[in-house]
């Protein structure tokens, strides 16, 4: 859909990008980057902004300032259908999808997504072969393809996170605004989503929220830690290890976590 | 599949017994079952609204008299109007009717959206009932029935209680295949994953406002179908076809029958048209005159049904819900 694009160009860019709710600044002069095969990890304590960060950056949100660029143009205020049109595909830290639909119509509907229009009334939907494919081979990405037929209300906590990563998958982005993908998955089921991400990054640009430290520096390029809304510190994996500032307000809360 | 198997059945076994009815009954119940159809219709599509995209219309019948009233001012006053004319023009003025009233109160959801639909047909309904067109408040008669005139050649004749049913049956049949195509069509995905979860289907890429705007249309548009025919068949058209009341008890039928099918709004027209004749004709008991009071009964029926089968009649029918089998 839109050409491949060289690792390393930077796709999606927040320049100064805050959000208030009321007098609370939940995103604050923000700025970050997210690059063609870089996995680009958020930490922070809870409520230092991460989820609503991703709300801004896809559009679920306006910002109340800021700029938000994808290949260098202005996107800012695109409602989240534009944004996802775009190329921008997120998931929801709690799963956000459709409980009555199967697992394989839950992805068959995201792929359905990228036809020009849905304004197709009589040709039946199950017909359309492309969009089948790509509805199975996401089911496939995440290991549930066994799963197909399940409906979503029966399946597990898990195994509906897997979906929702599915259906992300399905629309093709090339950038991913991943918002915990692991919270809420067994060890094995984690185990796969790192590969999964591993492999992904090679044709994507990804920006990952997550809490798992052992994940997050296993897979990270870069990492930018917040707190209260701001950016306390971004850079390589090591920098943010050996941080200080970062040691005190946050992964030393934690040594568990921090030490491999 | 053995489902899908008892289901084709009951509907082919449906169909000819609709079909064998006007040889075997007396005119009244011709008369009845052309309503009951036209009721069939009417409800199918606002469960199009209500069950399939969750956009709860209390507003409906402002399409279906909406198209009643573009008949009676399309057709000269002493003379028959063209079907094949008047027909089109007054579905297509439903359709731009729910285009227009769809674009503002598609803003709003929830309780909001409820009581603009309302708030729209009630303004439509005081705009014919407190002015002079079209009679006011008595409404205004057809005098003479549409033809379906070919070249010198009529097929029909609508002025036959008999032909004019077979129309209705023709065109009910035709609107639910039509349905059910469009609700298998990639238009009828996304409007029920809108019904399921709006704000992921944007996320998703989808812009929900111009599929929720294109299933209000039809759905006028289907319902205007109904009011045309409504209104050829009783030779009048006034203020009722466009009140709240008809709003309701439409809406009653889909809730009664069972949302998200398209055989339980009809089943629902059914059960409810009959039910009310045959309670009206209850005899006098003991000096309380039962049939006066029908609609205490009614009422207490619908309360049992909602309590008991959360799906609607047709929950009767099949265990699970009619959407398997029916779609």
């Amino acid at each position: 859909m839109v050409e491949p694009l060289r690792q390393g160009t930077s796709v999606l860019r927040a320049r100064g990008l805050s959000r208030h709710f009321g007098g609370l600044a939940a995103v604050n002069d923000v700025s970050l980057e997210c690059c063609m095969g870089e996995v680009h990890a958020v930490i922070g304590p809870n409520g230092a902004g991460k989820t609503t960060l991703i709300n801004v950056l896809s559009g679920d949100l306006p910002p109340s300032s800021g700029r938000i660029e994808l290949h260098g143009r202005d996107v800012t205020g695109l409602a989240s259908h534009q944004i996802s049109r775009l190329g921008v595909g997120r998931s929801y830290q709690k799963s956000n999808v459709f409980l009555p639909f199967t697992a394989f119509e839950n992805c068959r509907l995201a792929a359905q997504s990228r036809l020009v229009s849905s304004m197709r009334f009589f040709r039946a939907a199950a017909r359309y072969r492309a969009v089948n494919e790509a509805a199975e081979r996401a089911l496939v990405e995440v290991g549930l393809e066994t799963r197909a037929d399940v409906a979503l209300a029966s399946l597990s906590h898990g195994e509906r996170r897997q979906i929702e990563i599915a259906m992300t998958l399905a629309t093709r982005p090339q950038v991913l605004l991943l918002d915990e993908p692991l919270a809420g998955m067994g060890a094995e089921e984690s185990a796969r989503i790192v590969e999964l991400l591993r492999k992904l990054v090679s044709d994507h640009a990804i920006l990952l929220v997550e809490h798992d430290m052992d994940a997050v520096f296993a897979v990270a390029d870069v990492l930018t830690v917040m707190v209260n809304g701001n950016v306390l510190e971004s850079g390589a994996p090591e920098q943010i290890r050996s941080s200080k500032a970062v040691q005190e307000a946050y992964l030393g809360t934690d040594d568990s976590n921090t030490t491999d | 599949m053995d489902r899908r198997k008892t289901a084709i059945v009951a509907l082919v076994l449906c169909l000819a017994a609709l079909a064998v009815l006007p040889f075997v009954s007396e005119k009244f119940y011709v008369q009845l079952f052309t309503k009951i159809l036209i009721m069939g219709i009417f409800a199918m599509s606002l469960d199009l609204l209500i069950g399939y995209s969750g956009l709860v219309s209390f507003g409906h019948a402002a399409y279906f008299g909406g198209a009643g009233y573009v008949l009676v001012l399309v057709s000269p006053q002493y003379a028959a109007a063209s079907l094949w004319t008047s027909l089109p023009i007054a579905v297509a003025a439903a359709a731009l009717l729910a285009l227009g009233i769809g674009m503002l109160v598609l803003r709003t959801s929830g309780i909001y959206f409820i009581m603009v639909t309302l708030a729209f047909s009630q303004m439509l309904f005081f705009l014919f009932h407190d002015t002079k067109i079209a009679g006011g408040a008595d409404g205004i008669y057809i005098y003479v029935r549409p033809v379906a005139d070919i070249l010198g050649w009529k097929p029909f004749d609508l002025e036959n209680v008999v032909h004019l049913y077979f129309v209705v049956l023709a065109v009910f049949i035709a609107v639910f295949v039509l349905l059910r195509v469009v609700l298998a069509s990639l238009f009828g995905r996304v409007i029920e994953g809108i019904r399921i979860n709006e704000s992921r289907m944007r996320s998703l890429g989808y812009a929900t406002f111009r599929y929720k705007l294109a299933c209000f249309v039809i759905a006028g548009a289907l319902a205007g179908l109904a009011g045309y025919l409504s209104a050829i068949q009783f030779g009048v058209v006034n203020p009722d076809m466009l009140a709240w009341h008809l709003s309701g008890s439409v809406m009653m039928m889909v809730i009664l029958g069972g949302m998200g099918t398209l055989v339980g709004p009809a089943l629902g027209a059914m059960v409810m048209m009959l039910l009310e004749l045959g309670l009206q004709s209850l005899p006098e008991v003991g000096g309380l005159d039962i049939g006066r009071h029908w609609q205490l009964l009614m009422g207490s029926f619908i309360v049992l049904v909602a309590l008991l089968l959360p799906q609607g009649l047709i929950g009767l029918l099949t265990k699970r819900g009619a959407k398997k089998a029916h779609g």
